[in-house]
């Protein structure tokens, strides 16, 4: 088999369907004792009547090379604005492989599943700890469930006071699936423009008696704090109104400062951005819900509760939105956040905190001189640049693809939409500053090469396996299967 | 950047050419600039009643999915059947074969709100 594109032993890799070789098998069955039989015409494929024919050997190879072109936060550094990929450490996993959780079965009774019950509610406590509020639900298996299983305690909250409220303001920092949780829940949403932060007058503009919340992300998609955001929880309330947070950026505020102290009613958790747990290879994730007090009777069952000394599940909410997920949530994530926070302590996650703002800050002071900032007020745990400074036609996906030939994984690009080419760099709190260095050392000197070899920004990536690729051509016209020639 | 005198202009960037009580609208040749390559359009259905301002559909890039605004209010009498499968039309040509919508006016007055366009070319270079 030729490997013409391969280099070096960066193998180059044909499909399965490609590698196979007629009779050839990765199975050993004993001899058949009963009628053989053919099924009949109606069963058999049409299409594709051919599936690979493979030696073991062959398919684990063919994976584990796949597995090389992989690259993740264990491979280097991945600063994907607003997404916090922060390492994740190993000692979560070995907490997540102990078989009394790693082999339990998710229907024990809860006599025998004590141990895990416990786990779960010492992770309710604990979020509610960092985060201020009474009462937590672990089910939502991610943030944007978190934010749909929110937004339903909200209506149903208004709904039991009998309003009728089907409004819900969402300003233009908003993470993107702010207004799909709002829509999804039965909601118009009413966008709201802001000038880097929210401001008081602007919510007041379309505060109105068919409100039903505020959905806000703090600090917001520009990595800024929202700095009217007790006045703006007051004036909501005031007109009868919620407000929930996004917490997806919560790394910025972990230990600092509590969202439940600021106003906020309902908060999402994405444990797999601020809690460690994995997140590149589809996660799963984890979006723990936390609630106010008057909110507690609406949340999804069961919870867990301590009784004595004793835990149990419980399923008795009158006002309940119902199970959003089945069994206990995407549990053995909920062990890695735990293992997080235990081998954190709270001075830890602190740290975390104070060390991700101040890299993010770090990248700021010395990427400004040569990219342009468009909102200049004090950056948290992101920073986001446009490309106005940009020059010779060169923009922020030119800037992205280069990155990769300096051997850096792009920041997150054209996100927010506020920002005309936006390129958003979240270094989180695990990169050393030498890994800062290399990497505004690459972004600097491509800078330079926009001025001096535009055309070098353009080809880009030339050092990758794969060159440029027509995203475009890709998406309008996509090969979704392989078809036999 | 191309902007037909015949045609009205809105701020979310949408044109709309009207003849008789039939709104032709699309997008701008400045969205389509500024969307760069599109690779996606959802459009509403014949029928469909249009409120001014709400959302008429979707068109998707390589860099981001913007909702389209009904610049008027009005019943959705015709769509580009042909868009869906050819989006690359609202980039080539968006004042013609990139059309995306016909709507039968509710109150032909509603036009007059919108912008010439030497308005809307100063409403850009504002922005």
């Amino acid at each position: 088999m030729s490997r013409t594109d391969s280099r070096g032993l960066v193998l180059d890799e044909k499909l399965l369907f490609e590698l196979t070789d007629p009779g050839r098998v990765g199975y050993s069955l004993p001899a058949c004792d009963v009628p053989e039989v053919t099924p009949q015409k109606s069963l058999q494929r049409d299409e594709i009547a051919d599936f690979p024919e493979l030696s073991e050997v062959d398919v684990v190879r063919h994976y584990t090379r796949l597995s090389t072109w992989n690259y993740g936060v264990d491979s280097g550094f991945y600063p994907l604005g607003s997404c916090t990929m922060k390492y994740n450490p190993k000692v979560n996993e070995q907490a997540a492989r102990l078989s009394g959780f790693a082999e339990l079965h998710p229907q024990a009774p809860e006599h025998l599943c004590q141990g895990a019950l416990e786990l779960m509610y010492r992770l309710q406590q604990d979020l509610g700890e960092v985060s201020g509020f009474p009462a937590i639900t672990l089910q939502p298996a991610a943030g944007a469930q978190g934010e749909f299983t929110g937004m339903l305690m909200i209506r149903a909250w208004h709904e039991a006071q009998g309003n009728k409220r089907n409004k819900v303001i969402i300003p233009d920092t908003a993470h993107g699936t702010n207004p799909a949780s709002a829509a999804l829940c039965g909601f118009d949403v009413v966008p709201v423009a802001s000038d880097g932060v929210l401001s008081k007058a602007a919510v007041e503009a379309v505060m109105n008696d068919e409100v039903a919340a505020l959905m806000v992300t703090n600090p917001n998609t520009l990595g800024l704090f929202e700095a009217d955001i007790r006045e703006i929880c007051d004036l909501i309330h005031e007109r009868g109104g919620l407000v929930y947070c996004d917490g997806a950026n919560l790394n910025a505020l972990m230990g600092i400062s509590r969202p439940g102290d600021i106003g906020i009613d309902v908060m999402h958790f994405n444990l797999h951005k601020t809690f460690s747990t994995p997140h590149g290879g589809g996660g799963p994730g984890a979006g723990p819900v936390g609630v106010v007090e008057k909110l507690r009777p609406f949340m999804p069952v069961p919870i867990v509760v301590k009784e004595g000394e004793r835990y149990r599940l419980d399923y008795d909410l009158k006002q309940s939105v119902g199970r959003v997920k089945g069994f206990s949530g995407h549990f053995g994530i909920l062990v890695r956040a735990y293992s997080y926070i235990l081998s954190m302590g709270g001075e830890g996650l602190k740290r975390a905190t104070e060390l991700a703002v101040l890299n993010a800050n770090y990248i700021r002071a010395r990427l400004e001189g040569s990219y342009d900032l468009p909102f200049k007020q004090r950056s948290l745990h992101e920073v986001v640049f446009s490309e106005a400074a940009l020059e010779n036609d060169c923009h922020t996906l030119d800037v992205a693809k280069r990155l990769i030939d300096y051997g850096f994984h792009p920041p997150t690009i054209y996100f927010p939409l506020v920002v005309k080419g936006a390129l958003m760099i979240e270094p989180t709190e695990s990169e050393s500053k030498q890994n800062l260095d290399e990497f505004c050392d690459a972004l600097l000197s491509i800078a330079e090469e926009s001025l001096s070899k535009p055309e070098l920004l353009k080809q880009a990536p030339i050092r990758a396996k794969v060159k440029r690729l027509d995203e475009a051509t890709a998406a309008r016209k996509p090969k979704l299967r392989w078809v036999k020639e | 950047m191309d902007f037909p005198d015949e045609l009205k202009y809105t701020e979310e960037h949408e044109w709309v050419l009207v003849e008789d009580e039939i709104a032709t609208v699309g997008i701008t040749d400045f969205a389509q600039d500024q969307l760069g390559d599109v690779v996606f359009v959802e459009l509403p259905e014949v029928g469909d009643q249009l409120e001014t301002g709400k959302p008429l559909g979707v068109v998707e890039s390589v860099k981001a999915v913007s909702d389209v605004y009904a610049p008027v209010s009005g019943e959705v009498v015709e769509v580009n059947s042909d868009l869906p499968d050819e989006p690359e039309m609202l980039n080539t040509s968006p004042y013609d074969d990139g059309w995306m919508i016909k709507i039968k006016l509710d109150d032909p007055g509603e036009v007059e709100d919108l912008m010439d366009a030497a308005a809307y070319q100063e409403f850009i270079e504002q922005d």
